[in-house]
């Protein structure tokens, strides 16, 4: 993190100061939310409060908290640090992740909410293969998860250590132990529950400190977007180019087709995230999971509309010298942004304001972590110990204690690759995510739901085939070896062009399950299968 | 490959495995149903609006992806001010994401909804 260090000595001007003020709000933040986990933790008593928050959300509350779930670092700090550096190809992020809740909304969410009741492999286990489907699923969920909170964990890492001030190897550890063992207590003690609410109380946080910034920045340009515009590129040195596609993907065909397939990856792999999936499980009815879907839809629109002001703002204001010697990657844009509008560095009106965002992408972070080590520990428990190793003969009890011990697990595991693998980056992380819920789970439960010829064998060359294949092919990229910013700049093995897998991993994860469908017969009571889950999944018959 | 499905398959479920869903219809209920012309209307209700508009929007997003990439020139019109054709563009996903998510639902609540919950009645009922 060599970039980290001088981006700390450019902050810890502005930081240092009021380091104490910082700390506050992060610790009144961690306090209030505890307290709700442990609040939320006496009203769980069986599996479906741990797991499914009891049902007991309305369309509004698990609307926000997808919101709180699916905005991550990614999307607060790293698009408005894209857009500063990039101008409109950082935007274009903006788009792929908003555009692909259609897939959710107009295809899985009120299904998925009719026939399942714990986890995406509950919907496949229908009619298909319990076992073997609940494996492999299970083990899809808990590596999209990993990488997804893996890419937390570094940027957390990275960016508490650097708006905190604090330097050196030992004080990025020991903040990365600290993401992990919050992340732990609210899954452990407060369930589905607590996750949920502090996911709501991270949205309602998000999206307020993001609407003080726009307006901030939109008054500051006397309302007009043009002008904003024209500041911002005039700023970047790049002039009418930073308003254009292109500064970041346009280079030549090999990035043009790098482009295409991370816009792929992201409209394809949103409606395959377990720990989204999850959620639609907390409301009571499929009316009420479109319901928190087009919410959703809402709140995510309006906050990666508000990116623009953010990230041309950061452009306009800051400008891209500041921002890339804060962090190469323009990740500080934001924060930095805060501390010029509150008054610049050193004033107490921008020491306030930069404390204020840091919080809010504190509390961006921590909610998303929480959102996925449940979600991986539910599946483990549910689908894996459960249903596979234990054939069904556990209580409810042993269910829910087998998913805290995982959580504890899994926190343990993403404390550990955090610390060694913080190298890896976490945008690369992310992307990478999606291209394999996209490759992997999503075509099997698109399958599950509509395909009559749909078959085990199916399901498990499409999701073993989407899950190897997009793995090999980033292990294979450039983003791991054979460049300077790879995970491994020393050695050169980066036989396969793109940055991100999807435009192979995502056809032939479609392409495994409908031939390995057809290469294999199906079992004599498919048929029957197929008709109570199509059954129950449009009625909502006999929904849990 | 085949092998393993088969034989996991044969087996008989252990009776309320999770994830099974509720309600006590029998497996001939939920065959008759699935075949019957209410529940057809319903399931062509819901795939003739949904996947034509998954398609449709899908290609809308990648044609916009696509103009991005090789009609740069296209897109760097400038329009208002500095406000370009890239950023309309840009701005119209959004609209088009929030009009499509309001008609489906408005959709759903005419055309799916009420037939949705007549079935749903009639396998309670018949309980």
């Amino acid at each position: 993190m060599s970039n980290a260090t001088t981006a700390v000595h450019h902050l810890a001007a502005g930081a240092s100061d009021h380091r104490t003020l910082i700390i506050t709000l992060f610790s009144v933040f961690v306090a209030a939310t505890l307290g709700i986990t442990v609040w939320a933790g006496r009203q769980t008593k069986d599996a479906t409060d741990f797991y499914a928050g009891g049902r007991s959300f309305t369309g509004f509350q698990n609307g926000l908290a997808i919101s709180g779930d699916y905005m991550s670092a990614a999307s607060f700090l790293g698009i408005a640090g894209a857009i500063a550096l990039f101008g409109y190809d950082g935007f274009l992020y903006s788009i792929g992740f908003l555009v692909a809740w259609l897939v959710a909304l107009l295809l899985v969410a009120e299904p998925l909410r009719n026939s399942g009741r714990f986890t995406m492999a509950d919907v496949l286990a229908h009619r298909l293969a319990q076992r073997p489907v609940r494996t492999a699923a299970g083990t899809s969920t808990i590596i999209v998860s990993i990488f997804y909170l893996l890419a937390q964990m570094v940027g957390a890492g990275a960016l508490v250590a650097l708006l905190l001030g604090a330097t050196g190897e030992g004080s990025r550890r020991w903040i990365i132990g600290l993401v992990g063992l919050v992340m732990v207590l609210y899954v452990t003690i407060g369930g589905m529950k607590g996750t949920t609410w502090v996911q709501i109380v991270k949205a309602v946080m998000l999206i307020a400190g993001t609407l003080f910034i726009t307006i901030l920045v939109l008054n500051k340009f006397n309302w007009n977007l043009s002008t904003l515009l024209g500041e911002a590129a005039q700023q970047s040195g790049k002039g009418k180019a930073f308003l254009e596609p292109g500064l970041q993907y346009g280079k030549d065909g090999t990035s043009k087709l790098n482009f295409i397939s991370l816009g792929l990856a992201l409209v394809l792999g949103t409606a395959g995230l377990p720990h989204i999936l999850i959620r639609f499980y907390t409301v009571p009815t499929a009316k009420a999971a479109r319901k928190s879907v087009n919410w959703a839809i809402g709140i995510i629109g309006a906050f990666y509309l508000m990116t623009i002001a953010l990230g041309f703002g950061a452009a306009a204001v800051v400008g891209p010298k500041a921002i890339t010697a804060s962090n190469e990657s323009g990740n500080t844009a934001a924060p930095l942004l805060a501390q010029e509008l509150g008054g610049g560095a050193g004033s107490t009106g921008g020491a306030v304001l930069l404390a204020v965002i840091s919080a809010v992408a504190f509390a961006t972070i921590l909610a998303v972590v929480a959102g996925l080590t449940l979600a991986s520990s539910a599946s483990f428990a549910h689908d894996l110990w459960a249903n596979v190793i234990r054939k069904g003969r556990t209580s409810e009890k042993e269910e829910v204690l087998t998913a805290k011990c995982a959580a504890v697990v899994i926190g343990a595991i993403s404390i550990v690759l955090g610390i060694f693998a913080h190298r890896l980056n976490a945008a690369a992380l992310v992307a990478l995510a999606f291209a394999v819920a996209a490759s992997a789970n999503l075509p099997t439960i698109l399958y599950s739901l509509f395909w009559k010829r749909f078959t085990t064998q199916g399901a498990l060359w499409s999701i073993y085939g989407g899950l190897v294949s997009s793995v090999t092919l980033v292990i294979l990229s450039p983003v791991v070896s054979g460049n300077p910013k790879a995970l491994f700049p020393g050695m050169s093995f980066d036989y396969f062009p793109l940055g991100n897998p999807g435009i192979v991993s995502i056809p032939l994860g479609f392409l495994l399950g409908w031939l390995g469908s057809l290469l294999s017969k199906q079992q004599p009571d498919a048929a029957q299968k197929y008709a109570e889950l199509e059954v129950r999944a449009l009625t909502g018959y006999g929904a849990h | 490959m085949d092998t393993a499905p088969t034989t996991a398959q044969g087996q008989p479920e252990e009776p309320g495995f999770p994830g099974a869903g509720t309600g006590s219809a029998t497996p001939e209920r939920f065959t008759e149903m699935q075949a019957s012309a209410e529940f057809g209307e319903l399931r062509s209700a819901q795939r003739s609006f949904a996947f034509p508009l998954t398609l449709a929007f899908i290609a809308w997003y990648l044609l916009y992806v696509l103009l991005s990439n090789y009609a740069g020139g296209f897109m760097g019109t400038k329009l208002a001010g500095n406000v370009n054709v890239a950023f309309v563009l840009g701005l119209a996903q959004f609209v088009t994401t929030f009009l499509i998510a309001w008609w489906y639902s408005k959709h759903a609540a005419e055309r799916l909804d009420p037939k949705a919950e007549a079935l749903r009645g009639r396998l309670e009922a018949g309980e």
